[in-house]
């Protein structure tokens, strides 16, 4: 239920299904030994597969963005539906966290091995979509 | 207040069953006619509720059991209580209070009640050392007004 994608200085693990509680530790587990093996300087979670996440979501961004923090990586969160955003907003784990949105991974959700390498520095609408989202 | 119509379901307090108890609240729910945001709401809210009976009233045992009754009354509205007899709350203000958990070893972000409240319209909390918490919340769903 988790794919990893290492590339040089960046690692980027689909989540999808369901991030609740039951499941949050297997997947902080996977996440945490593939960082450790690469310190990847960014670390990316992609949402695009997930289709429901609570507070146990939130615990497992909180922990990763201080994993990183030990060592200067960043993370960012890619592409939440709109009941992940509320909760990533209410929570204030905006704030730890870049969030971005890719409206074209949106509109044809794609495997993982198949998806577009993301632009290094991102597009004029990729950031007209994520101030829009602040 | 009449009662439309009710669901009562009691189930072990495993977290295999976190899933559960959010989708057949929802399912129980969309009778109602709700959108599709006022069922991510509930659906997140239940699994708040359900996930601190695991996490924090039964700690200490994986006996106990969770009761969840369900109503819908009337103008839209649905009523969700969710009820443990695990260790209970000694204080409810501080187990409210955004960021803060008990339970941090755990990575609990300590925002289970903080969704509940923002979730939902209304959310009570009672509990008593020893004996349990009960949850109830309430939501107005919107859904087919003008």
């Amino acid at each position: 239920m988790l794919e990893l994608k290492q590339e040089p200085q960046r690692l980027t693990a689909f989540l999808s299904g369901e991030i609740d509680h039951h499941r949050a530790k297997e997947l902080r587990e996977t996440i945490d030994f593939a960082v450790r093996e690469q310190y990847p300087l960014t670390l990316i979670l992609d949402f695009r597969r997930v289709t429901f996440m609570d507070s146990s979501g939130i615990g497992l961004i909180m922990g990763r963005s201080h994993l990183l923090e030990e060592y200067g990586g960043t993370l960012e969160i890619h592409n939440p539906s709109p009941q992940i955003r509320k909760v990533l907003r209410i929570s204030g784990a905006d704030r730890l966290a870049v969030i971005r949105s890719y409206t074209e991974s949106m509109k044809h959700p794609v495997p993982a091995e198949s998806a577009p390498p993301y632009a290094e520095h991102p597009t004029k609408q990729e950031e007209a979509i994520h101030e829009y989202a602040q | 207040m009449n009662t439309l119509n009710e669901l009562k379901c009691t189930f072990p307090a495993r977290s295999e069953n976190e899933s559960f108890a959010r989708t057949m609240v929802c399912a129980f729910a969309a009778q109602l006619n709700p959108t599709v945001e006022e069922l991510a709401d509930l659906r997140t809210a239940v699994s708040e509720a359900v996930t601190n009976c695991i996490v924090h009233a039964y700690r200490d045992s994986h006996n106990g059991m969770i009761a969840i009754t369900v109503r819908l009354l009337p103008d839209g509205v649905i009523y969700i209580r969710i009820a443990d007899k695990g260790c209970g709350i000694a204080d409810i203000g501080q187990a409210m209070t955004p960021l803060y958990s008990s339970a941090p070893a755990e990575e609990r972000a300590g925002l289970g009640f903080t969704v509940m409240q923002n979730f939902m319209d209304q959310l009570n909390v009672t509990s008593r050392l020893g004996r349990g918490t009960t949850v109830t919340m309430r939501k107005k769903l919107h859904n087919g007004e003008e």
